[in-house]
Parts: C-alpha cells; structure tokens; sequence
C-alpha cells in the first residue's frame, strides 16, 4: 500500500515538473475561476460559504425582528422587502420562507460544503503529502455545482410566491402542494432542483476525499499516522457518499408528487375544500428518507469541527492529544451510529413503540463516543503550555459548546421526554448550541489557524479576539434561556406568540435574545471585515511554521504554488502528535525518530 | 431616521475597532511581538476563568428568572405526565452534574495550564485505564436513564384502557375539529371523498354509527379523571396535537390515523386557582410547521367535571341532524329523545 503510494506520488510529482512551466502562464481565469488547484477550490468554497453565511445570518436577525418586536412596524423593511413587508410588517409567509431558508442555507450552503468543501480541499492533500486531489477536475466540478446550486437557491428569493417555506425539513405534503403554501409553488420546485445539484457537488467531492485519503498519501502516512482532521474530514466524507443519495431520492420523488400526479407521499387529502385523487402514498415515507440523510448530516457538520479543534488543542497545548486511537475510534463509532439514530427525530408521528425504543438506545449511545471526546480533550489541556491564539480560544469554545448542546440531547434522545420537548424551543437551543454554534466555532477556529497556509498573511488579533468573547457570550445569551422557552412548551416556528396563554410570559425574553442576536451578527461582519482586510492587508508570516505544528502542511512555502512542495514531498517517521516528547517541544512528522527517542 | 441613526452609529463603532485593531499591531510591533503575545496569552487566560464563573452564575441566575414560568412547577396536569416529570428531574440532576464538573474542568484547566516562563507541556499521550472509565461510567449512566424513558415511554404509548372516551381530533389549515361518538360509542366511517359543504370532515352518514355522533370545532369538552383516547388524524398537510401541560404531542398525519390517550388530573377551574392565573386555559398547539397560520393554530380543551361534561354533553346535536335537519324528530318529543340517545346509559 505504502509503496504503491509513494510510487504514485513520484509519478504525480515527475509528471508537475513539467506541467510546473505551463502553471506560470496562467490566466485569471484559469487560476482564481476554473482553478484545478485544491488550495484556490477550498478558498472558493470559503468565500461562497461567508457570503451565504452572511445572507443566512442576516435572515435570521429579520425574523428576530418580528419575534422579539412582534408589536412594532419596521417601515424600511418594506423598502427592501415589498410586499412581503407591507407597512414594515413582516408577512407570515415570508417570515417561514426566512425560517426556511435560514435552515437550508447554514445547514447545507455554509456548515456543509462551507465547511468540508473549505477544510477537506485545503487540508488533505497538504496534510497527507499529496499533490493535489486524486481528481482535481472533479474536485472543480464539485465547487461550480456548489455554485449552480447557489445560484438557483438564491434566485428563488425573488421569484413572485417566494422562496420555499415548508422549513428546512420540507415534509410533504405541505411541500408538495402548491395550494398548501405560497411557498411550496414554484420556490419549492427551485429548492429541489438546487438541492439535487448540490448533493451531485457533495457526491462528487466525498468521492474525492476518499480516494485522496486512500490512495495518495506520501511515503510512511500510514493511516495511523494521519492528523484526527484527516480522520474526521474521512469519515464525514464517507456518511456523506453514503447518506445523500437517500435525500436526492427524496428530492426527485417529491417533483414527481409536485409536478407528475404520482402519490408517493400523498394520500386521503382535502385541501382548500379540492379533493385529491391521490391515494395510497405515504407522508411519513418522506421523513425517513429525509431523515436518513438528516441525521448523518448533523455529523457531517459536526466531525470536521471536532477534528479541527483536536488537531487545534494539540498544537496550542504543545501536548500529544490524548488517546489517539481512542479520538479515532470513537469518530468510528459515531460515524456508524449516526446512521442508526434518523427516527428519533420521528418519535411523535405515530412510529412503532418498540421501534422507538431502539431508536432512543441506539441515539443515547451517542453519548459514550461523544463523552470520550470530551474527556480526551481535557486531559490533552491538563498540564498544557497553553497558547491562547484566536484558533485556540474558538477550540475550547467549541469544546464548550458540545458539552451544553451534547447534554441536551440526552433529553431529547429519551423518547418519553421527547413528547414534551418535541418541536419545541427546547429543541432549538440544542440543535444550534450542538451543532449551530459549536461546528462555526471549529470552523473559524480552523479559518484562525490555517488562513496563515492559506493566504501568507495573519487575521488581525484583536478584532479575533473581540470576535471570539462576543460570540461565544452572546451564542449563549440567545440559546440558553430559550431552553427555558421550550420547558414551557413552547413551539417553533411560530411567528407570534402573543394570542397564547401559556406561550405570550416569554415577551419581553424574546426581545432579549433579538437584540443580542443583532449584536452577535454585527460581530461575524467584524469577522467577515478581518478576514478581506487582512488577505490584503495583514501581516505578513515570516516563519513556515508560525504555531511550531507537526503537520505536514507546515513544511511547504508559506505561500504554496499548485503542487504544495516545490522539491521531493517530505516523507514521514512518526504521528502527527510528537509534542513535549522527550525534552523537544515538537517534532515534526517528517523529522526521523532519533536514535534515543524512547517508544511510548 | 432612527434606524439611520442607528446605522451610522454601527459604522462608527466599526471604524474605532478597526482603528483600534490596526493601532494595536503596530503597538505590538514596537513593543515586541513575543511581549504582546505573552500579555495577550495572560488576559485570555484570566477572561476564560472570568467566562466560567459568570457563566456558572449566568445559569443559576437564569434559572431564577426562567423556571417559574415553565410549565414544571406546576407539575403535569395528566396522570402519564407525571412519569415524565420526575423523568425530567432525574435526566437535569444527571446532565447538570456532568456539565458542570466539564464545563469547570475545560475552564480551569485552560486557565490554570496557560504558557507560563518556567513551565513545559507534560508528555502523556494516553491511558488505558483512564478511557475505560470515561467509557463506561457513561454506558452505565445512559443505560439506567434508558430504562427509566423506555418505562415510561411502553406505559404512555400503551394501549388505552378498555373505559376511555373517544374523541376523534381532526388537523386543518388552519383549526381543530372534535368528533364523539355519541351513545353507541361507535365513531361513524368516514370516507375524505364525502369532504362536502357542510360534511367538512367527510362522515358516511350511511353508516349507522355517524348518526349520533358530535362534531364541535376549536373547543375540547373532557371530564377529569377519566381516561381520553384521542384518534388523530389531518386533511390536508401533518399537524400536531400539542398538549405542554398533559406532556403529550402526536403528529396529525393525512391518510394515516394515530392515537394518544390521557388522563387529565385538574378541570380547568382548578387549573386556575392552583396557578393563581384566572385566564388559564389548557390550549392544543399545533406543533408541526403547516403553513402559514401555523402559529395561529389554536385549540382549547375544557377539563370539567362529569356532571359538567355530561350536561355539555346533552346540549350538542348530533351532526347528521345539522346537516339532514328535516330528519329530525320534531316538536316536544325532541328533547328527552335526543338527550337520552346521546348519554351513555
């Protein structure tokens, strides 16, 4: 295997020295648009992923607006949103088409292919020792999918019914009636076709990041030896190839029911007093199949958050991280399980009893990977020297986070409990602690400590730091409280709450929870600001190796050209977690083992 | 005007941060870039510690504020919720305990490790023992609160007892419709085909069984005490019956029936006393995203008393009557005739 690799690698690496001529003739066009190159793909999935990030934040900070202000008129609202604000109040449809695509957009467009698209592209091959991606024109494919999808998402904003506004879920048959919502019109039919090209985009890099992960790891990368963020961007991989084809099913059966007379999902239906011919399909088939995706997909979120902050806590604890194998098998086990968890979020439709109650023992077994996680991180804190980088302050973060979202899951996963909790705030703050909040903290602690690889230049350390402690306090001055919302039952997606007896006592709390909203979002356009000012305009790295990393990544140039070395790729002696061994403060992976390193 | 204001006071904020982050390089530059690095490192370290303790603080202060306005002290008001309760308490005193040991120990390790001059790392990369632990004790600790959810989940989930009343609840956009079955305790057949005019949920008033049977909207007329077995079902999209303070929810499915059953412990006038709230009202939610008026989906239940219920009960006509109303019985005759063909004997 090894040698194989090697010989591959030696192949790839004659045959660019002669390519290496033709790459200093590039045009615009072939280097910053149809770029093949893996670095110049990741930082296109970047800038896509925080210009969506941007819209879908700011949707959110609308329907606040209407949540925590449900009194008040906005007149300028209605300057740029038109009849979807009339009089400066938001109209309900257009609240849930917010709520809707609020969802679609941070879920899939930026903590998907935002995040994996970014980390996976830029991080394997510089991390493993290859060249570039086993198939760099895929990889190219799979970005301007991610954009044709993008741009077919975005245009159903402006489409006369609105964008689609059956929530994220889009659970049939609200979604596949255009008589049941304004939404489920023509936006519908443009968030499925987007969605279809944006799993053929997810296939078509998974694919790739698996086979440069099998096949081109350079000489002594033994898997064992490979950084946990190789080890979690592999695996998320992996539920990816494996679960999205199940939603892109889901999403061509849906157009059939929408645009074809087949009743996979509709049966004995009466609506706006039509009576419809369909007979026989089934509403609940859907969420299965929704949910077979919807459930690894938390995952695919989640894993490059928690590979990125272990690789990140290592280095700026100047420690091995602890338990390697154990890190490793228990990003295993909640690969597997994440496949075997989907209906618990089914718990209130009827579902079989008995088979809910396998589905509450497979999801709180969750919880024993995710608890070695966590206590594995602490111990690699434990007589640390501590570097608190911006990188560093968003990985404890983000360890923070896991542990409050990841508690509450214990909650919902107890199916009894989940009758109470179900759709409810409750449900909110646990979903956008754990995976929400949490995976945009590995993410910008990932963007903090390799944006130094990616562009030669540093982010700004104080505006990274007041980054940091406004986010992380104001994340849980939102979500926290609203635990407490949904303890009172309180549903989601509701657009109003002041005709209700039981819901209307958490008024004034809702307003809270707007402005600081409004104040967390101000905050990532600092970021946003930090990250354009200083690829320009920041200082420069002077060092290749600025955190004194054992990566690979760190002994390449500090500005890379297309093929990462510019001589032999380094071959490599040990793991990636050689610090404070022996007296040294690191070791890199391509420094050999000495004579008097002692075998731990 | 305002919100102008408002913009241009975000700019200049913007800008003075910005100036200030530019300011602060330059500052670090002169000053020794290791220097800054070392104060930085400290400040962060102390900001940490100070984030857990006004975070610990934050969660018991928010607990105060919050909790009474949950629905938990006032206990469940059915009997199954009361399962889920102490459920609930059991579940916050297991996870409250581990957050916070966690949330201390990440903090104050991540103070008290930080960089210091005469300091280095300790090598020590990993521990057999140690991770047995951390894998079993959480094993052990999921599997008992396992136990107790599936308990409570099989009871809840169970069949109805035999003498529970049945009452059919029907989801549209946007509003709930009630069906009893009247004396025979039999709820006609329905057919979604008959959905007509003033038959809006669809009753095959051939069969025998719909004759008697009750059709009210919004509100829910049951007696407390007893047993109530409600057969769910939706006409156009999934909606969901939400009951918070019987901790109950079941989806409202087109084309598939499901069932849920409860016993409620407090009429609505006792509700009112015991909450000191005299608007209280046991309200339905829809808690399924159904369209527009989703929010608006509101529906009440009225827990009374049987005396209550049953004279709520004889004032009702049976729906075949409102929609055949030359078929009724006339005159005099009516009203003991009816009354005795809806109670239950």
């Amino acid at each position: 295997m090894s040698s194989a690799a090697t010989l591959h690698g030696a192949d790839v690496h004659a045959g660019h020295d002669a390519h290496h001529e033709h790459h200093h003739h590039e045009t615009f066009i072939t280097k910053y648009v149809f770029s093949q190159d893996h670095k110049m793909i990741a930082k296109q999935f970047l800038v896509t992923g925080i210009i969506w990030a941007i819209i879908g934040g700011l949707f959110s900070v609308i329907f606040r607006l209407q949540l925590g202000y449900p009194e008040s008129t906005f007149p300028w609202l209605e300057d740029f949103l038109g009849h979807w604000a009339k009089g400066g109040k938001l109209d309900p449809e257009f609240y849930y088409a917010l709520v809707t695509m609020h969802g679609t957009i941070l879920v899939f467009f930026v903590l998907t292919a935002g995040l994996s698209g970014t980390f996976a592209n830029f991080l394997i091959p510089l991390q493993i020792g290859a060249r570039d991606m086993a198939s760099p024109m895929l990889n190219m494919l799979s970005y301007w999918f991610f954009f044709t999808a993008s741009i077919i998402m975005f245009s159903s904003l402006f489409v006369q019914t609105g964008p689609a506004s059956g929530g994220w879920t889009i659970y049939p048959p609200l979604s596949a009636l255009g008589d049941a919502s304004s939404g489920s019109k023509i936006g519908m039919d443009l968030w499925l076709v987007a969605m279809a090209m944006f799993i053929v985009s997810s296939l078509l890099g998974g694919l790739n990041y698996i086979s440069t992960i099998l096949n081109l790891r350079t000489k002594g990368m033994s898997m064992t030896r490979l950084p946990l963020t190789i080890w979690a961007l592999f695996f998320t991989a992996v539920l990816g190839v494996l679960s999205f084809p199940v939603l892109l099913s889901g999403a061509i059966l849906l157009l059939f029911d929408r645009n074809l007379g087949t009743s996979f999902f509709l049966s004995d239906i009466v609506i706006q007093g039509k009576i419809l011919p369909n007979e026989g399909g089934s509403a609940i088939l859907f969420q299965h199949l929704f949910w077979f995706l919807g459930h690894p997909e938390v995952y695919i979120i989640l894993l490059p958050a928690m590979g990125m902050s272990s690789e990140i806590i290592s280095v700026n604890s100047r420690k091995p991280i602890f338990g390697y194998m154990a890190m490793v098998g228990s990003l295993f086990a909640i690969a597997i399980l994440a496949f075997l968890v989907w209906a618990h979020h089914m718990f209130v439709t009827g579902l079989n009893p008995f088979l809910g109650s396998v589905f509450v023992l497979l999801t709180l077994l969750i919880a024993v990977p995710s608890a070695i996680k966590v206590f594995n991180w602490l111990t690699t804190l434990w007589r640390g020297s501590i570097r608190f980088t911006p990188g560093m302050l968003f990985a404890i973060g983000f360890v923070s986070l896991f542990i409050s979202g990841g508690l509450t899951g214990i909650f919902l996963g107890n199916s009894a409990l989940d009758l109470h909790l179900h759709d409810t705030y409750f449900v909110i703050a646990h979903f956008h602690i754990v995976m929400g909040v949490a995976s945009f903290f590995g993410m910008f602690a990932g963007v903090y400590h390799w944006f130094p690889k990616m562009f030669g230049r540093y982010l700004n350390n104080t505006m990274a730091y007041i980054h940091f402690w406004v986010t992380i306090v104001g994340a849980y001055l939102i979500f926290w409280p609203m635990h407490y919302e949904g303890l009172a039952g309180m549903p989601r997606r509701y657009y109003d709450f002041s005709n209700w007896e039981s819901f209307k006592q958490f008024g004034e709390l809702n307003q809270f929870i707007s402005f600081i909203s409004m104040i967390v979002f101000a905050v990532q356009l600092l970021f946003v600001f930090n990250f354009f000012y200083s690829m320009y305009k920041g200082r420069k790295v002077t060092t290749q190796n600025p955190w004194g990393a054992n990566t690979l990544e760190w002994t390449t140039p500090v500005n890379p050209g297309h093929g990462n070395w510019p001589g032999e790729i380094p071959e490599v002696y040990r793991g990636a977690y050689d610090y404070a061994k022996d007296g040294h403060e690191f070791i890199p992976q391509n420094v050999p083992v000495g004579d008097d390193e002692t075998h731990h | 005007m305002k919100e102008f204001l408002l913009i241009a006071l975000g700019v200049l904020v913007f800008v003075v941060i910005f100036q200030i982050a530019k300011a602060s390089e330059y500052v670090s530059v002169l000053k020794g870039e290791e220097k800054t690095r070392r104060q930085n490192n400290k400040i962060n370290a102390f900001l940490l510690l100070g984030l857990l303790i006004f975070g610990l603080i934050g969660v018991w202060y928010c607990n105060e504020l919050y909790y009474p306005k949950t629905l938990f002290p006032q206990g469940s008001a059915s009997i199954e919720g009361e399962s889920l309760d102490t459920m609930f308490m059991i579940t916050v005193a297991v996870t409250g305990a581990v957050f916070i040991l966690t949330q201390i120990l990440l903090f104050w390790f991540a103070f008290k490790y930080q960089e210091k001059d005469n300091t280095k790392a300790y090598y020590f990369a990993h521990s057999t023992k140690l991770e047995l632990v951390w894998t079993t004790i959480p094993a052990i600790t999921l599997c008992i609160l396992v136990a107790f959810g599936l308990k409570a989940w099989f009871k809840i989930t169970g069949d109805a007892p035999k003498d529970a009343i049945v009452v059919e609840v029907t989801g549209h956009q946007f509003g709930w419709e009630f069906r009893y079955p009247g004396s025979d305790k039999v709820l006609g057949k329905k057919n979604y085909k008959l959905t007509k005019g003033a038959n809006s949920l669809g009753v095959d008033f051939d069969d025998p069984a719909s004759m008697d049977d009750i059709h009210v909207s919004g509100t829910m007329h049951i007696p407390v005490g007893k047993p109530v077995k409600m057969v769910i079902n939706a006409q156009d999209v999934i909606h969901d019956v939400g009951l918070p303070h019987f901790r109950l929810k079941m989806d409202a499915v087109p084309g598939i029936p499901t069932t849920q059953w409860f016993t409620p412990k407090y009429t609505t006038e006792e509700m009112k006393t015991k909450t000191g709230n005299p608007n209280f009202t046991y309200e339905i939610s829809c808690d399924q995203m159904c369209g527009k008026g989703h929010f608006s989906m509101r529906g009440i239940i009225i827990v009374e008393s049987e005396a209550e219920y049953r004279k709520w009960l004889a004032t009702q006509k049976a729906e075949y009557f409102t929609i055949y109303p030359d078929r009724e019985p006339k005159a005099d005759t009516v009203k003991s005739n009816v009354i005795s063909a809806i109670l239950p004997k």
